[in-house]
């Protein structure tokens, strides 16, 4: 590639003009338009560059590996021995040795147009992938004894089964793909429910063998897995492209949730003493990162917004409060106030001890994957 | 005492004890290790001098010596992981309190690990040290190492062990 480019920058610098590297078409390029047409010649069907089904074929040929060996002796310092790499002549030490070197001395070694080798290469092996297609949904969640991910501590299992699970465990019978990777819109505790519509997720489904599913047969896998589970429930399952992950992701950092917690209070309460919560509107709160997270997230602070709140009175001790928030906003602290890391957090503004019983997320504000009305 | 602050952010920790801290009498602490087995709060214990009645305190200081503030302990928000950048060992000082009848208190981290922060809490707002010091009032949260976090209570005394030295005190006091 960089014998080219230099051959090319010479001929264009006779003609008076100047290129950036980027303007020369990459050889690959070039030689996907050569070997293409005379594949789909040899085996009688059409080529296509961006197909789901990929054939990777790896072939060897020694006299190309060594073909960047004469770098070493031009540029010694860009060629350090690290511990776990097999080659010393990785991409980026060769990228760096290529910026280095001056072009006469390269061109010494390396001509462009090269000499023709003297070995056929050999083809090792050959790999058939298929290309991962994308499951999207909405999930609800009823129990509040299921984690998202497996709950694995030293090797065990902690609690039984996952959302993931519960879900992916049947995408992947169906479309007999090798693996998976679950995403979604943000999660929720163990021990919180997700009502409402549920919340978007998305399921990678990795090599798989089936790929075509109409509209009857994905409404059939949803059916599926609703059957096969009453802690979880999805809605709106449809193939999404790559791409589409995109605008979920998005949502998780932007879009609001509603939340309803059930509070408990040391002291008592009446109706009274509670009332105020419901005209405070767009409260800003800092909270340091949780204690219970510490251990894996860094300590910072987040300003966070809870746009709404409506109360429920229940008795003397307890009430249900209806949250509308910024996402991003932890919930539990902000009632406990996570030893006065949350500011101001529900204990402080009613000025007593609080605690949090129960938590729902009861909506999920993002109007991604399209509903599907089933 | 300390149960009434159990509800709310205190639910999921234990409560371990270290008495007598550095021989002197009463100097109590308590370290806090929530169930996730690695994050711990460091408080002071019921039995400590600065939470009996008639105590104020006149000032806290996180200024350990000269080179030494906790208050600077920088923690990178950029990394992935935790990283602060002093490491306490069990006799480390994090604060030293004074209170208006002219006493002075260390209060010491009684367990190894990284410090993680100090509430600054207590020094805009004391008494918060006095009123709550289970919970508001905690003086610093420490992560130990993780091959340590199981480890790390074993110098430390266990809630119905604290309770038996506070009954070993009470006897020995009324008798003399």
């Amino acid at each position: 590639q960089h014998a080219a480019w230099l051959l090319v920058k010479q001929e264009m610098g006779k003609l008076g003009l100047s290129l950036a590297k980027d303007d020369v078409v990459q050889l690959k390029e070039a030689y996907k338009w050569v070997i293409h047409p005379q594949l789909s010649e040899e085996l009688g069907v059409p080529a296509d560059g961006k197909s789901l089904f990929e054939v990777s074929v790896v072939f060897a040929h020694p006299e190309t590996d060594e073909e960047c060996h004469f770098l070493a002796t031009a540029c010694p310092d860009c060629f350090k021995p690290a511990k776990n790499k097999q080659s010393v002549f990785t991409r980026m030490a060769v990228i760096k040795a290529l910026e280095k070197i001056k072009e006469e001395d390269f061109l010494k070694h390396f001509p462009c147009p090269p000499s023709s080798p003297k070995n056929l290469c050999v083809a090792l092996e050959i790999q058939c992938n298929n290309g991962a297609v994308f499951v999207a949904g909405r999930y609800n969640k009823y129990s509040r004894n299921l984690p998202q991910t497996p709950w694995i501590i030293d090797g065990e299992r902690k609690l039984e089964s996952s959302v993931e699970e519960l879900i992916s465990e049947h995408l992947m019978a169906e479309f007999k793909a090798d693996s998976f990777n679950f995403s979604s819109s943000g999660r929720e505790d163990v021990d919180v429910r997700t009502l409402g519509s549920g919340r978007p997720f998305a399921v990678e489904l990795v090599n798989p063998r089936r790929i075509h599913f109409t509209a009857e047969e994905m409404k059939g896998l949803q059916q599926t897995i609703n059957n096969s589970s009453d802690k979880i429930q999805v809605r709106d399952l449809q193939l999404v492209t790559r791409e589409a992950i995109g605008r979920m992701k998005e949502g998780e950092e932007e879009k609001t949730k509603t939340y309803s917690a059930l509070i408990w209070t040391d002291k008592t309460i009446q109706k009274e003493d509670i009332a105020f919560l419901d005209d405070i509107k767009e409260l800003k709160l800092d909270q340091k990162t949780p204690l219970r997270v510490l251990h894996r997230r860094p300590l910072a602070v987040r300003c966070r917004i809870i746009h709404t709140m409506r109360s429920e009175y229940i008795d003397e001790h307890h009430f249900r409060l209806h949250l509308k928030t910024q996402a991003g906003t932890y919930i539990k602290e902000f009632v406990h106030g996570d030893f006065g890391r949350t500011k101001p957090n529900i204990g402080s503004l009613l000025n007593r001890t609080a605690d949090i019983l129960e938590l729902d997320v009861e909506s999920v504000d993002i109007d991604w994957p399209p509903a599907l009305g089933n | 005492m300390a149960a009434a602050e159990a509800g709310g952010a205190a639910r999921y920790f234990t409560r371990w004890y270290k008495a007598d801290v550095k021989g002197r009498p009463c100097e109590d602490f308590c370290v806090l290790q929530h169930s996730n087995r690695r994050i711990c709060v460091i408080t002071l214990a019921e039995a400590h001098p600065l939470l009996q009645s008639g105590k104020t305190i006149e000032s806290v200081n996180y200024q350990i010596s000269a080179n030494c503030s906790r208050l600077q302990n920088k923690v990178s928000g950029k990394s992935k992981r935790v990283r602060a950048s002093q490491f306490l060992t069990e006799l480390a000082p994090l604060c030293r309190i004074s209170s208006s009848d002219g006493e002075e208190y260390t209060i010491y981290s009684c367990i190894r690990g990284r410090l993680i922060e100090v509430n600054e809490n207590i020094l805009s707002n004391p008494a918060i040290l006095q009123e709550k010091p289970s919970t508001e009032g905690y003086i610093a949260v420490v992560l130990p190492k993780f091959e340590e976090s199981k480890s790390i209570t074993e110098g430390l005394l266990t809630q119905k062990e604290y309770e038996e030295v506070l009954l070993k005190r009470h006897n020995s006091s009324s008798q003399s």
